[in-house]
């Protein structure tokens, strides 16, 4: 009985909870226990929501695809809520995500937030996180519209109650471009309505292949792709990214870097494969011929910018760029092959970057600062948060044996494949590059002391907390898991793509 | 032929001038005032392409037969519900960067964020 509405459930548990979090300062005395129940409401959503998406990824593999239809209403006139492999993969990673977050959150929160806004906090982060699995759930065009802005809207609150006042210029700029983005995208839907009349995913796939000569089909296709392009921070339009990532609440940052721009990547290969079809987007509309450039540009510069930053939270923040960049190459090849490898780097980047940004929260809560200079001596100090940062790092460049290199690998030979020899090359450039900015943390960490006079603060700098470290760990685990052990991330992605392509 | 769209030309001209005051203009609130007449815009091009010619508001009543398309309509209830939620987070963030900053200008504030860094510079050194 409930197993049939566990699809909706997926979204309705964070939606649910969210209220239940912001209310609870009214209803409880104590500050402070009133602060541990709404982060305990907060971890038991998100892992109820892990375990659904576990629930729904078994029922998918068995089925192929899973609709519910919203208040019984037959689509398309109802609101469909469909997912087949594709939206099950992506589901998994977020809710994942989720989960790992809140289980190292509490302490980090409590340090860098003020006590009266955490509840809300978790309120703020719950309404997000309901934001992108809803956009991954649903079958309904205009409903991928309303849960973008649910979870952008959270994420800009997110993100502006950072300690630093740049904190709130960041989540300015980023509610300024991704508002631009998003009604983009409406207008997107807008366009197709007025050709098709229908919002539904499926009923618009059979619907436009007749519609290739209009006009107003072009215009919501460029729409569709800013729009997408903007949420996703390819690299002309990137520019939110660095600072947001850099000046958020150090937890919002792993859950953001590891999910937000994830999430658009799916919408991006929801509307361009699940909507448009290949043949369509690469044979009409020619969207490898700019994807793929852009994709270059991005792992190129971003990378270079990345090895001159000294604050190493904006550096992996640039690196983020760069990665997405690998992830749209992929698609940009325009070969069933690339998209595959570009969905695996989704999968393993989400984990890799995740498990940084973490052991970055992990530095911050014992010593308030991730500028560069602070590395220095980390690495003994604080050897288990370091040794962390150093295997994710090389994951990061695509050393064999993790999972970076995996998705690197792939990608590699889909653009061999493709006698791309400029995307080959650029591929391994990123790597070399990656291995610069990565060594630079390390060399500090390990190789220089401080050398600024050791004060009673800085000598008394331990380990961080053990509710930490073990989420961090689990993140380490599994980017070497999935450096041996592909059969999943690649099966699944291999899967959800050839169910897309045609 | 120009006369004949004249709603799309209307939503496009809306759309630009408020696309046009976000990307110059250097005040966070005009810029917060440019984004809601760009939303506006679309909420137009939505509305407009509902109406049916002849057709009547989408109340049902026995002696009409022909109505305006009402989904359009409630589609543009939640984009308008968005929009609103957006400018009222939009001014909120502005009052706290006013309050920390002492300015709306986008100038003034990369002016005084380059100081702080160069200032901080010299702390390490």
């Amino acid at each position: 009985m409930l197993s049939q509405h566990l699809l909706v459930l997926q979204v309705v548990v964070p939606l649910l909870s969210a209220p239940l979090c912001a209310l609870l300062p009214l209803a409880s005395p104590g500050k402070y226990f009133s602060n541990k129940l709404a982060w305990l409401i907060a971890t038991v959503a998100s892992l109820i929501s892990f375990v659904i998406s576990i629930l729904l990824a078994i029922e998918v593999s068995k089925h192929g695809y899973i609709s519910y239809e919203l208040g019984g209403w037959t689509p398309p006139w109802g609101i469909e809520y469909r997912i087949d492999h594709l939206s099950a993969y992506v589901l998994l990673i977020v809710s994942g995500i989720a989960s790992i977050t809140m289980l190292a959150a509490q302490k980090s929160i409590e340090k860098e937030i003020a006590h009266e806004k955490i509840s809300l906090f978790y309120s703020a982060f719950l309404l997000c996180l309901t934001g992108l699995l809803g956009i991954v759930a649903t079958g309904d065009a205009f409903n991928i519209f309303v849960f973008l802005e649910i979870s952008s809207l959270s994420s800009y609150v997110l993100i502006a109650l950072g300690n630093n006042r740049k904190a709130l210029t960041a989540s300015y700029q980023y509610l300024i471009m991704g508002t631009i983005g998003a009604t983009f995208i409406l207008i997107g839907v807008g366009l197709l309505y007025m050709l098709t009349g229908t919002l539904n995913l499926v009923d618009l796939q059979q619907k436009i292949p007749e519609l290739l000569d209009s006009r107003a089909l072009h215009a919501a296709f460029a729409f569709f792709t800013v729009g997408i392009s903007l949420k996703l921070a390819l690299l002309p339009l990137h520019l939110w990214l660095p600072n947001a990532y850099a000046y958020a609440p150090s937890m919002i940052t792993v859950f953001l870097s590891a999910t937000a721009t994830k999430v658009s990547l799916y919408v991006l290969f929801r509307f361009f494969f699940g909507l448009f079809s290949n043949e369509v987007t690469f044979g009409e509309f020619h969207l490898d011929k700019i994807l793929l450039p852009l994709s270059i540009l991005a792992i190129l510069i971003a990378s270079a910018v990345a090895i001159f930053q000294d604050n190493i939270k904006r550096m992996f923040a640039y690196s983020s760029v760069a990665q997405i960049g690998y992830m749209t190459l992929g698609i940009g090849l325009a070969t069933k092959s690339g998209s595959v490898a570009g969905m695996l780097h989704l999968f393993n980047h989400a984990i890799i970057k995740g498990g940084i940004f973490l052991a970055m929260a992990c530095i911050v809560i014992r010593t308030n600062s991730v500028q560069l200079s602070n590395f220095a001596g980390l690495g003994k100090r604080m050897p288990w948060t370091m040794a962390a940062l150093l295997l994710l790092g090389l994951g990061l460049i695509g050393v064999p044996f993790t999972a970076g290199f995996i998705s690197k690998w792939y990608l590699l030979i889909a653009a061999l494949d493709q006698r791309s020899w400029l995307a080959a090359a650029v591929i391994v450039g990123g790597s070399l590059l990656a291995i610069i900015y990565v060594w630079k943390v390390i060399e500090y960490a390990y190789l220089k002391t401080s050398s600024k006079t050791i004060d009673s603060d800085t000598a008394s700098t331990k380990e961080a907390p053990l509710q930490m470290l073990i989420p961090l760990w689990l993140l380490v685990a599994a980017s070497i898991y999935f450096g041996f052990e592909t059969s999943f991330s690649f099966g699944f992605a291999n899967t959800a793509i050839n169910a897309l392509f045609k | 032929m120009i006369a004949d769209f004249y709603n799309y030309w209307v939503a496009i001209i809306l759309m630009m001038i408020g696309f046009y005051i976000v990307i110059s203009d250097a005040n966070l609130i005009k810029k917060m005032i440019g984004i809601t007449i760009f939303q506006t815009s679309v909420f137009i091009l939505f509305i407009s392409m509902s109406k049916v010619e002849g057709g009547t508001a989408p109340i049902l009543i026995d002696e009409v037969t022909l109505y305006s398309n009402p989904l359009p309509h409630v589609l543009i209830l939640t984009a308008i519900v968005v929009g609103v939620a957006t400018t009222a987070l939009g001014l909120a963030i502005i009052a706290r960067i006013y309050r920390e900053y002492g300015t709306v200008d986008e100038n003034i504030i990369h002016a005084k964020d380059e100081e702080e860094y160069e200032d901080s510079d010299e702390d390490l050194s």
